[in-house]
């Protein structure tokens, strides 16, 4: 249990650094290699949570696939390499105290619902297996959208990336 | 571990992600700051689905990460066509629907 | 408490067969042909009709097949047998725990309008061959005539809401594809908007209505009858149980009567109907007939042990659909008085004979008001396929009955005939087939103690009579006027001459329509004489087929004592008679379970003396109508003519009547108008004024202070101070001063601030 709350902390004080600089630096490319730290962060996290299917779809969907996409569109879209001044807008200061209204609210929701309340100790690992009867069982409909919703991303996103 | 651990890292992920969709002008950095908020969501749907021992948590973990990837595509290819036309993804510049 | 039925044991089964047992079919069939249509129609050597055609004459034979196993499984039953529907269901589709189905639920209810859907629908298809032939979208048409069709009969014979949803949507889009299908011309375009969105605000009820008996009646459904909540059996019969909350239940049939009210045009939301003339011809026919209009009756028939228990009808002194019903029978047939236009008089005159069809259901006239379906279909399709014909092939297009009509009684013979022979049914004149149903509604009402809603009948029966001859009168009698006299005149009436290839009908005087055209018609004319003699209660008992075919029946259930000795059982009418519900609500149930599927309706005895006074005031009616007419229009009575502009007061109703009671103006002008420009009007003041003087405000109160602060006090000590306090006021203020800047990220940190001091308050109110 401790070793699993020091990687927690760890990983956790890691993911939030990293999170913050994603929304602060001046260079795109620097923030997409930052994200992927929270990304990757995120997957630790999932296994501490006994979701090991869940981490290593986020691995290679994330990891793997979104952000080839996000440095393709980084360059595509001919974005300097180095450091920008203009990445941000003029009233960029509205969004901390959003943000902050944000936190207290949740932190105060969270704290008063959940208290003090642990999580089990012997968590199980959830196999592979069951999570696909699952899917494949009560939320095969769900997946049925979501397979169009894929599809027509993909139409979607050729149709309107084409040169013509 | 307390359930309220995870729960506050997701809630501090999430308005960190909040603060980029606000402060953020270029597009990119936009669906980026998305994509915490999405991030964050998950976290807390995989702890609630370990407090309540159910899998139900892991299956709409997967469609989210699904949505995005499919939400990240068409974003990135309207990116795209906007830089194409307006030679700028400033999202302050895309302003035709002013009142 | 073991409930069955007393003779389960003995009973036979019921006869069954093919056309039963597939009638699933009905509806395939035209779906098929629709997307056929929509692929290979424009290709075809008929561009697509003929499938059309041949998909609606595999319904009808489809369902005549349905119908006469059905009559043998009625016959096969012993007397006092509940006749059991065909029922059929298969998985649609399943989500974490909900299950929709699809499936078939054939009763007698059923049964009568799949035969007449299938049968008008053939009937308007073969029509249009002629009436559209060479127009522009002829292959869409016939695709989206078919799919309007398949949706009707896929409502009528669903087992469950959600089919029925489906197909009551089908239809709901189908009509503004129909009667848009002009839609060059503006009128027409917004008359299928109209249609469309009136209805949808109906709509809303049904989706309410589904919900709400969903998840109050799931429970017990499952529990009794094994099936989910969406089941029209599971619900029926949950709504007899004496279970539902009664304010639950009143709620839900009156969001389902609020669906009813917008899909048959009835009180407050009428004013789509006469608009939707702007279709073509079959077009209103077919919706006015048989189809749409008839799905908000068929809502309140199929679940009316919901509006039974809920709207508490025959437990009170009248209820909602009795009171709209009877509203919409006067105010209808008021309007149908005041319109020049042969197709807005049948319109109202369907929304008035709606209104009787829902009085009847209202006053649990339950029989005569499906009968009255069964038989209005016939004559009112007639009829508007009579006008059709009429324009088609006499006035040019024109459904103008003053200036375009008038002596076409010996031009057009076959259309003569048959118009009169419909217009008497519809009168309800004694052969004829309307005769034996709205008497029967009008009866029944009287009979069930409703006394003020049988002479509201009267007197639309009274009205019915006097504008169908003032319609009859100016069309087919009297001099010929306008087109009909031969004078080729294009007007604004000309409804849809420049889509048509009519270049031969156009060059010659009126004349009969082609035969595509009569033979529907003479066909229409028949049933509309004949088909009341299915149900010809003055003949006695042995002619009442319709209410032995129909209406579901009757059956004891033993209830075994619970603890009682052996041999004590008692002999109850109702398993519920414990509950709150009286003996008369349950009279039906199936031999397993002993629940209740049909409330217990009473019948009126019929009365030579009672008839013969309906027929009187639609004779004095038509004879009234008759003189007025033939003052007015043809010796031109100088007493008569000109009256609404001498008498005020008459003046004053009929401008009344001709606004259509100024409703439109209310919907349009005062409730939009009123609702919407005031709202963008605040909006916008709000933002000017409040927003930005708050904000002006706040930074010139700052910067006053400042000031002052400035002024007043030492400034080597403080300066730094200041400075920033204005500075960062500034930056608040210009950051959030411009509200309509279009940007994105804006538009964005304002939602997400109003979302996080809305989610804050709501956490802090929750303590």
């Amino acid at each position: 249990m401790i070793a699993q709350n020091i990687g927690f902390w760890i990983i956790a004080v890691l993911m939030i650094v990293a999170a913050l600089r994603v929304v602060t630096t001046n260079n795109v490319v620097h923030a997409a290699l930052w994200l992927v730290v929270v990304l990757a962060g995120a997957a630790g996290q999932y296994i501490l949570l006994a979701a090991e299917f869940v981490a290593i779809t986020q691995v290679l969907v994330y990891i793997g696939a979104v952000m080839v996409l996000f440095l393709f569109g980084t360059m595509l879209t001919r974005a300097r390499i180095g450091a920008e001044s203009d990445l941000n807008n003029s009233y960029k200061k509205l969004g901390i105290p959003v943000g902050l209204i944000m936190l207290v609210a949740m932190g105060l929701a969270l704290t008063r619902s959940f208290g003090a309340e642990k999580l089990p100790d012997s968590a199980k690992v959830v196999s592979t297996q069951e999570v696909s009867d699952q899917i494949f069982g009560p939320y095969l409909l769900p997946f049925w959208a979501l397979s169009f919703v894929l599809l027509a991303a993909v139409i979607g996103a050729i149709v309107l990336a084409r040169k013509d | 571990m307390y359930v309220n651990q995870f729960l506050f890292l997701a809630s501090v992920l999430f308005c960190i992600g909040v603060y980029g969709v606000i402060a953020r002008k270029n597009a990119v950095l936009i669906l980026m700051s998305i994509e915490l908020i999405l991030n964050s969501v998950n976290i807390n749907l995989l702890t609630f689905a370990l407090r309540n021992g159910s899998t139900d948590g892991h299956t709409f973990a997967l469609y989210i990460i699904a949505v995005a990837a499919a939400e990240v595509g068409v974003g990135l290819g309207l990116v795209l066509l906007v830089y194409r036309n307006k030679k700028t993804i400033s999202v302050d510049d895309l302003s035709e629907m002013r009142g | 408490m073991n409930l069955f039925a007393k003779e389960s044991e003995v009973l036979a089964p019921l006869a069954t067969g093919w056309f039963l047992e597939h009638a699933w079919l009905i509806p395939v069939v035209p779906a098929i042909a629709f997307a056929l249509i929509i692929l290979i129609g424009k290709r075809l050597p008929m561009k697509g009709s003929e499938l059309g055609v041949l998909s609606m004459v595999a319904s009808l034979v489809l369902s005549a097949g349905a119908a006469y196993q059905w009559i043998q499984r009625v016959n096969s039953a012993a007397e006092e047998q509940f006749v059991t529907p065909v029922i059929k269901s298969w998985s649609w589709w399943q989500s974490g725990g909900l299950d929709f189905g699809i499936g078939q639920h054939i009763d007698g209810l059923s049964i009568v309008v799949l035969f007449v859907v299938a049968f008008i629908s053939t009937l308007v298809q073969i029509y249009s061959l002629e009436y559209l032939r060479g127009d522009r979208r002829y292959t869409h048409f016939f695709a989206a005539l078919t799919l309007f069709s398949g949706g009707m009969l896929a409502m009528v014979l669903a087992d469950n809401m959600i089919l029925f949803l489906l197909g009551w949507e089908i239809m709901g889009l189908c009509s503004f594809l129909l009667i848009g299908h002009w839609w060059e011309e503006d009128a027409n375009s917004r008359a299928a908007l109209k249609a469309f969105f009136t209805v949808r605000v109906g709509d809303i009820g049904l989706l309410v209505g589904i919900s709400m008996l969903y998840f109050s009646a799931n429970e017990w459904t499952q529990e009794n009858l094994g099936v989910s909540g969406f089941s029209i059996r599971g619900i029926s019969a949950w709504a007899l149980s004496g279970e539902p909350n009664s304010t639950v239940i009143m709620i839900a049939a009156i969001a389902l009567f609020i669906a009813s009210i917008g899909k048959s045009g009835q009180f407050p939301l009428h004013t789509w109907l006469p608009d939707a003339m702007a279709g073509p011809t079959p077009v209103s026919s077919l919706l006015h007939s048989s189809t749409m209009v008839v799905a908000g009756v068929f809502l309140v028939a199929r679940l009316y042990p919901v509006f039974f228990v809920g709207l508490d009808i025959l437990g009170s002194g009248g209820n909602l659909i009795m009171i709209i019903g009877g509203i919409t029978i006067v105010i209808s047939a008021a309007l149908a008085f005041v319109q020049n236009d042969i197709k807005r008089v049948l319109a109202y005159s369907t929304v008035s004979q709606l209104g009787y069809m829902m009085l009847g259901l209202g006053a649990g006239a339950w029989l005569p008001a499906v009968f009255h379906i069964f038989t209005h279909a016939f004559f009112k399709a007639c009829l508007f396929l009579g006008a059709g014909s009429i324009s088609h092939s006499a006035s040019h297009h024109s459904f103008d009955m003053k200036r375009d009509m008038g002596g076409l009684r010996k031009v057009m013979p076959i259309t003569f005939a048959t118009w009169i022979i419909s217009t008497l049914a519809l009168c309800g004149v004694f052969p004829f087939s309307g005769f034996f149903s709205k008497d029967e509604i009008i009866d029944n009402v009287g009979n069930n103690g409703y006394n003020t809603f049988m002479i509201i009948g009267l007197l639309g029966a009274f009205m019915t009579a006097a504008y169908m001859t003032r319609a009859t009168y100016l069309t087919f009698f009297g001099e010929p006027r306008g087109a009909s006299a031969g004078h080729a005149t294009h007007d604004a009436h000309d409804a849809h001459a420049t889509h048509d290839a009519h270049a031969i009908n156009d060059l010659h005087g009126p004349h009969e329509s082609g035969l595509l055209i009569t033979v529907p018609l003479m066909i229409l004319s028949v049933l509309a004489l004949g088909s009341g003699f299915l149900n010809a209660t003055p003949f006695g008992e042995s002619w009442e087929r319709m209410k032995l075919w129909v209406e579901p029946r009757a059956i004891e259930v033993v209830v075994d004592a619970p603890s009682g000795g052996p041999g004590e059982s008692l002999i109850v009418n109702l398993p519920s008679a414990e509950e709150s519900h009286s003996k008369s609500v349950c009279g039906s149930a199936t031999p397993e379970t002993g629940v209740c599927y049909a409330p217990q309706l009473q019948h009126a005895k019929f009365k030579w003396s009672k008839a013969m006074i309906s027929m009187a005031i639609v004779f004095l009616g038509i004879a009234i109508s008759w003189i007025m007419s033939l003052l007015l229009f043809t010796k031109r009575d100088p007493r008569l003519v000109g009256l609404t502009q001498r008498v005020k007061v008459l003046g004053l109703g009929h401008n009344f009547l001709v606004k259509k009671y100024y409703l439109d103006h209310l919907y349009e002008k005062v409730i939009v108008h009123s609702v919407a420009h005031p709202i963008s009007r605040a909006a916008y003041w709000f933002n000017q004024n409040i927003l930005d003087g708050i904000l002006h405000g706040f930074a010139k109160s700052t910067r006053t202070i400042s000031d002052w602060v400035y002024k007043n006090v030492d400034q080597r000590v403080v300066d730094s101070t200041v400075n920033n306090s204005a500075t960062f006021t500034k930056s608040v203020g210009t950051a959030a001063q411009p509200t309509q800047s279009g940007k994105v990220s804006q538009y964005g940190a304002l939602l997400f601030s109003a979302a996080a001091i809305a989610a804050l308050v709501l956490v802090i109110i929750n303590t």
